[in-house]
């Protein structure tokens, strides 16, 4: 843990500067004024950013993995090749790669690379353990439309769950607010990294999510609390939202373009929903049956926005061919269903008939659990699909582990993948990974050693650890 | 976007040849795992009417025997489940398909036979067959004392037919002071130990209980009756425990009152591994829990079932992770053993953990869980290593019998496997 608490004080000290470069903050008012101006707050301002990303990468050091299959997620493996990390990127990868002569080498032989694994579809931080009343606070479930709310600032940096993620190669998390509305609130992406705050876990620049939820769960939770009970209700709620979004977004723009009279109201819920509308925030729908899906399709094309990912989507092997003609993710388990009437057609195939149809399979856990596992969950699926004559190969398990849900994210372009110039997100696994016997051995972010099976010192322990959990904790 | 191709054109639903119990059936050429004996690399299982006859390396096989080939597959024990509610629950939540919670009286429903309304044709079993798993314990679940377990075999008949020990053990936990009705740890060991006193003294003075003689007894009479064989040392007590202290306060209340225990859960046995040892205390737990998911489960960690194993515990692999295993993903059992195995237990004893092991935890040992004369017929023939995701369990007999019609799921699948759909 040296490294990392060493890592730590100097990311929170070396960033501290960085402070400066908030795009909107205020000046900071002289003690004899009066009042300070008024704070960027009382504007709505699109792709606002008020609590902005302090992450920086920690230190790290020019490694060469040699010897290794790589899996770059964009092509066939590689076999007995070479990955460079260098600044935080991949410098190269390949079979013939210089080794610089100040990089850490690791012997790769017999060994797998992969992209650090993406799992859109996490609760970490705002469902952590221990599992407590007073730390339960991914629900805002107190009105089915809460747009207004966000998870980042439900998220415990302490839950001990992060590190276990880490440990199981996942190097990004979208965090997302429960399901228990039509609109959820806001999600936040995730570096699996130690922090004392949620701000040093964001990941910079990605855009923002909005949470929503079909079928069974709103109708629950709030059929005797007022409504929607029904699915036809669900519906005319998101209808509703969107109406006055849509006029909300209108006004704003026009204000923001003109400055003309007094700024309109800010409405903390509407801006979040005008940013979907503006196309500025993906939208993440928890979604079981294909029929809801379908008909969630064509409420985003009446009020003019694209949903980015149905989550869970157990039906969604029976209307791949609507997700690819809309280009919308299926983030799916590979082997959940039937614990609730809306999961009772979940198949093992899904993974792979959602691939087959030209959609995206993205494998995700909504589950602390499986989320350390999310390469037995693709090598279930993987089996499932050839169990049916499916032609599928490893190559196209790593997809759903990794460019994909990186693409469910909008950060496809800097994580995902192994290609030069891409951020040195990096797992190196003991052996093929979609073997149960193999465990990771290391794990990368942004070219840093986070996570080193074989040494206790390299393995993050939150303060909610220390003196509750002995050392060696969990599998570490 | 790689597109995946297909290849084949059908379901592999109908492997050949199909068999049924009333015959002489070979298993051919396989390596075998007998589990209560070393592998055989090519061996023979002789099967008939049902049961097993043989298992060797040099078994004739008799003329007019149904040969199944199994070169180059390994075959296996049928898999033992010991934590699930198959039959029991169709449906979670919401739908009213739920038979596994009874009332009871302050929390005690030991009297409770949830298997009476057991249901042989829920959709969750054949995709449990498909994993391998042959025979399953189901429980009860809520209170302090949730009722009686049975061990069913998941062969296609009748639910009296798939009884194989009712009841296999009575449930209880010592680990939610909700759950039991009670406000703390001391209070619910308290009411336990109570409750199993005052069974112990119903049991000896019935006529006196019967002539109103006896004191006031605050439990239902049904459910002292059916304490009766645990009192007597002959049924155990399921526990479910997590916290060390829990553990130990149960093997405590067991060697006081003399009674057989089972711990289930078990996150932190881990911890007092050679207590459990000692007093001969099999615990039920998975393989792929490392959260601190409760103050009563900090120590939760991987290694645990290979280092009760180590210590000299009878382990039975259980799925509990959260993911459904009791029910939609039963199948999953053959990874909990794939796991444990990523954390330190053999491979052979990662096998006896979801084969012999948990049918020596409930006293079948003598009719499932390995490979030998006498034995019912429950074997698997896996096309490789069973653990490994890659792998599939290529033919399921349960008591000599062959499963082969699809499941609900195959069915989904075949239906839209080619989208568009046209006339559906």
């Amino acid at each position: 843990m040296r490294t990392i608490v060493a890592a730590l004080v100097v990311a929170v000290l070396g960033c501290a500067p960085a402070q400066g470069a908030r795009p909107v903050g205020p000046t900071p008012a002289k003690a004899d004024t009066a009042s300070p101006p008024p704070g960027p707050g009382a504007l709505s301002t699109p792709n606002a950013d008020p609590f902005p990303s302090t992450y920086t990468p920690f230190p790290s050091r020019p490694t060469a993995i040699r010897n290794a299959t790589i899996f770059t997620a964009t092509g066939p493996r590689l076999e007995h090749a070479t990955i460079l990390l260098r600044d935080g990127k991949v410098a190269a990868v390949g079979a013939d790669v210089a080794i610089p002569a100040d990089a850490v080498v690791i012997d790769g032989t017999g060994k797998y690379v992969t992209p650090g694994l993406i799992d859109a579809h996490s609760h970490l931080g705002v469902y952590p353990a221990p599992g407590t009343e007073a730390n339960s606070d991914g629900n805002e479930a107190t009105n089915p439309a809460t747009p207004q709310v966000w998870a980042e600032h439900s998220v415990w940096p302490q839950d001990p769950q992060f590190p276990r993620n880490l440990a199981g190669g996942v190097t990004t998390l979208q965090v997302l607010p429960g399901s228990a509305n039509l609109f959820g609130g806001r999600s936040v992406v995730l570096k699996v990294v130690p922090s004392r705050t949620v701000q040093g876990m964001k990941f910079p620049g990605a855009k923002y999510g909005l949470k929503m939820a079909c079928g069974e769960n709103p109708k629950r939770v709030y059929g005797q609390k007022g409504g929607p009970s029904t699915r036809m209700g669900n519906v005319a709620g998101y209808r509703a939202e969107w109406i006055k979004a849509e006029q909300y977004r209108r006004r704003w723009d026009k204000w923001n373009a003109d400055h003309k009279g007094d700024p309109p109201p800010r409405d903390l819920g509407l801006e979040t929903l005008a940013e979907v509308l503006r196309g500025d925030m993906l939208v993440q729908m928890h979604c079981y049956r294909a029929d809801e899906m379908a008909v969630m399709l064509d409420v985003a094309r009446e009020f003019g926005y694209r949903i980015r990912s149905f989550h869970h989507a157990v039906e969604a092997y029976k209307i791949a061919d609507l997700l690819a003609r809309d280009s919308v993710s299926a983030s799916v388990w590979a082997d959940w269903g039937g614990f609730k009437m809306e999961a009772l057609d979940g198949v093992l195939a899904n993974m792979a008939l959602v691939d087959q149809a030209g959609a995206r399979t993205v494998v995700h856990s909504d589950d602390p659990s499986g989320s350390q596992r999310l390469a037995q969950e693709a090598a279930k699926g993987l089996a499932a699909g050839r169990a049916i004559g499916l032609s599928l190969t490893e190559e196209d398990g790593i997809r759903w582990l990794t460019v994909n849900p990186a693409w469910t994210l909008g950060l496809d372009d800097r994580i995902g993948s192994l290609a030069v110039g891409k951020n040195a997100d990096v797992v190196l696994w003991s052996g093929d990974p979609f073997s149960v016997y193999t465990r990771t051995d290391k794990v990368w972010v942004d070219g840093a050693l986070l996570f080193d099976r074989s040494d206790p010192a390299e393995q993050w322990r939150t303060d909610f650890e220390l003196g509750y959990v002995a050392q060696p904790g969990g599998s570490r | 976007m790689t597109r995946a191709r297909l290849t084949v054109p059908v379901l592999l639903l109908a492997a050949a040849p199909v068999v049924t119990a009333a015959q002489t059936i070979a298993i051919t050429g396989g390596k075998v795992f007998p589990v209560s004996g070393p592998p055989i690399e090519r061996g023979t299982v002789l099967i008939r009417d049902g049961r097993i006859t043989a298992v060797g390396a040099d078994v004739t096989v008799p003329a007019g025997a149904t040969r199944i080939d199994a070169a180059g597959k390994w075959v296996t024990p049928g898999l033992v489940d010991l934590n699930t509610e198959l039959g029991l629950v169709e449906v979670g939540f919401g739908a009213g398909a739920n038979e596994a919670s009874a009332k009871g009286q302050d929390a005690v429903a030991a009297s409770f036979r949830p298997w009476v309304a057991l249901n042989p044709g829920s959709v969750l079993i054949p995709p449990a067959r498909e994993g391998g798993v042959t025979t399953v314990a189901v429980w009860p679940v809520g209170g302090l004392i949730a009722g009686q377990g049975a061990l069913v075999d998941l062969l296609d008949g009748s639910m009296t037919d798939m009884l194989l020990a009712a009841p296999a053990g009575m449930a209880g936990q010592v680990s939610s002071d909700e759950d039991a009705g009670v406000g703390a740890r001391g209070e619910l060991f308290g009411r336990l130990r109570d409750l199993l006193e005052n069974a112990r003294e119903y049991g000896r003075r019935k006529a006196d209980y019967d002539r109103g003689q006896m004191r006031p007894v605050p439990y239902r009479r049904e459910d002292l009756e059916a304490l009766l064989p645990v009192v007597g040392g002959k049924l155990p007590l399921v526990l479910v425990a997590d916290r060390a202290a829990d553990i130990e306060a149960s093997l405590a209340l067991a060697a006081d009152l003399n009674i057989r225990i089972v711990i289930a859960g078990g996150a932190e046995a881990w911890q007092v591994a050679d207590k459990l040892a000692a007093a001969k205390v099999p615990v039920l737990t998975g393989a792929m829990n490392n959260i601190p998911q409760s103050f009563n489960a900090l120590g939760s960690r991987q290694e645990n079932a290979a280092l009760l194993r180590k210590a000299g515990v009878t382990v039975a692999l259980i799925g509990n992770g959260g993911g459904d295993e009791e029910l939609f993903n039963v199948r999953n059992l053959r990874y909990e053993a794939g796991n444990a195995v990523a954390y330190g237990m053999s491979w052979d004893d990662a096998l006896r953990a979801v084969t012999l092991s948990p049918a020596e935890a409930f006293g079948v040992a003598d009719r499932v869980g390995a490979l030998a004369p006498g034995l019912e017929a429950n074997v698997v023939i896996w096309s490789g290593d069973p653990f490994e995701f890659a792998t599939a369990a290529v033919h399921v007999l349960v008591r000599g019998r062959e499963f082969t019609a699809p499941s609900r799921q195959d069915l989904l699948i075949q239906r839209y496997r080619m989208l568009p759909l046209r006339r559906r």
